[in-house]
């Protein structure tokens, strides 16, 4: 899921990145075919080349290597909503079938079942960013007929809801899962499966989907990842991961 | 005008039962030593600020300060949930949470009206579902062109509390890396709290373009060393990750989180900060 998505990042991108998984694939798209890559964490740090993957999206690692540091404001007023960011990517505990994603709540807002942590910077990324990928494992719990809450819309209604709303960019135009790649259909906008992962069958797809899944006409298989790219991908998790441990005694 | 006191008679002076006050540092500098201190006075009722309510929110909505959150993203960052804003949210403990939920472009645009002293900010955008349960979600249309914008509430606290670096012996104040919304916090306040790792005798010699708020922009200079940690101070401490890690632990049920706050704010004081960070060589 990692590796499907870093490849849909290049060395021209200018890419918002997410902490976990979106993270993960942005700095292995970087040290891998993308050097040129520029990461841009909400935090305000521009073009951040993190030696290992942050835990928060404020972490110093970013700012030390980054080009600059721009206030809060100035990065959602003047680089995210001028449309600067090419790409952006997304996760959520809920996405229905027009990629529209629920971070909030599971049940209703006023007495939820679960509270999640809320927006964040994903509405106005989801609108801003020339387009979005969104990465997140499928489940019947996550891929929901009907969202709870809808946090950050990605294709509405579906149709032209975007253009209706004002919304001048591409919005979600693949979700990556651990077992297939989606895409939005051109005149639905409703979500098409277009790849299946090694292994992966149409039946164990819908199994994991709460509404009834469609396929393109041409499914392919989704490339395996490479001897590299998972070498890479490894260490960069153990190199993390050692260093988050605990550095003083508590 | 800019005043040098101590920790504990700043929040006495300038935060009242019932106050907004925002904490602001964007997962950088988060200003704990007061938040710390304001447990031990037992605020109450406050309307509690924060783009990022990460544990520093946590311990004070626990705590029973907080009648309120207005934020744009509450968790523990790269750890989970926040039990105790959870615990509050689900179930009213230790008591009921009322929320003002916005996204952080939005938020983030409300301190810059804040600082501005505009009515509201605008900004473009389609709020979802956040527009049904925050009332504070408007539209405006553009006077120039036609296109209908979102418009929110500038953001104003009652008193705005940072952490910073360093203060000079004139009472300015410096603040360097992520740099946040923190001055948009400060301006944007009533009265203003600033707590900092260290005087200096004068900030010759620093970039033109660095992050200063002049001393005659902000309220009380508290100097609490490592008054950020667990969270880190570019150029001094780290942030702890592992206890950030821990204290999913720590908080996850009532009683083991009292204990944590009565062994380590009830029963400590601000001058425990310098102890718990470690500087960076």
């Amino acid at each position: 899921m990692t590796v499907a998505a870093a490849r849909c990042v290049s060395s021209r991108d200018v890419c918002f990145v997410g902490i976990g998984l979106p993270s993960a694939a942005c700095n292995l798209a970087r040290l891998t075919h993308a050097p040129g890559i520029t990461l841009i964490y909400e935090s305000g740090t521009i073009g951040a080349r993190p030696t290992v993957l942050p835990l928060s999206i404020g972490d110093g690692e970013l700012c030390a290597t980054a080009l600059t540091t721009v206030p809060v404001p100035e990065f959602f007023r003047y680089w995210l909503q001028s449309g600067r960011i090419t790409v952006g990517f997304l996760g959520g505990a809920q996405i229905d079938r027009f990629a529209n994603l629920n971070t909030t709540v599971v049940g209703t807002y006023e007495a939820p079942t679960v509270r999640l942590p809320g927006a964040g910077g994903a509405p106005e990324m989801a609108a801003h960013c020339q387009q979005v990928f969104i990465v997140m494992p499928q489940s019947r719990r996550a891929f929901v007929d009907r969202l709870d809450f809808l946090t950050t819309r990605g294709h509405g209604a579906g149709g032209e809801d975007r253009e209706r709303l004002g919304l001048r960019t591409a919005g979600p135009s693949k979700v990556i899962t651990d077992l297939c790649v989606i895409e939005p259909d051109r005149q639905t906008r409703e979500l098409t499966v277009t790849s299946l992962h090694p292994g992966v069958t149409r039946d164990r797809v819908q199994a994991a989907t709460g509404w009834p899944v469609r396929f393109a006409p041409d499914v392919g298989e989704t490339a395996a990842p490479s001897e590299h790219e998972l070498t890479v991908l490894r260490h960069l998790r153990l190199e993390t991961e050692n260093a988050h441990k605990a550095k003083e005694p508590a | 005008m800019s005043v040098f006191c101590s920790l504990q008679e700043a929040v006495a002076e300038a935060l009242h039962d019932g106050d907004t006050v925002a904490m602001e540092g964007f997962t950088h500098l988060i200003p704990y030593a007061a938040a710390h201190e304001l447990i031990r006075q037992r605020r109450r009722s406050l309307t509690l600020v924060r783009m990022t309510p990460d544990l520093i929110y946590d311990q004070l909505i626990g705590a029973g300060c907080a009648a309120k959150l207005v934020f744009s993203w509450g968790g523990n960052p790269g750890v989970g949930s926040l039990h105790r804003l959870r615990d509050a949210v689900e179930h009213g403990w230790p008591q009921p949470l009322a929320l003002e939920e916005y996204s952080h472009a939005a938020l983030a645009n409300a301190y810059d009206a804040g600082a501005a002293r505009l009515p509201f900010a605008a900004f473009r955008g389609s709020p979802g579902d956040l527009a049904r349960v925050n009332p504070n979600y408007r539209s405006i249309v553009c006077p120039f062109t036609g296109e209908t914008l979102t418009a929110v509430p500038a953001m104003r606290a009652d008193v705005a509390i940072v952490h910073a670096q360093r203060a000079d012996r004139a009472g300015n104040v410096m603040i360097e890396g992520i740099v946040g919304v923190q001055k948009e916090a400060v301006l944007g306040a009533k009265r203003s709290i600033i707590t900092v790792e260290e005087v200096v005798e004068s900030f010759d010699g620093i970039s033109p373009n660095a992050c200063v708020l002049p001393h005659w922009a902000i309220g009380a200079i508290a100097v609490v060393p490592g008054g950020a940690f667990p969270s880190y101070a570019y150029g001094h401490y780290q942030r702890d990750n592992a206890f950030y890690l821990a204290w999913d632990a720590i908080s996850r049920e009532r009683d083991s989180f009292r204990a944590w706050i009565d062994e380590h704010v009830m029963r400590s004081d601000p001058e425990a900060f310098a102890r718990r960070a470690v500087r960076v060589a």
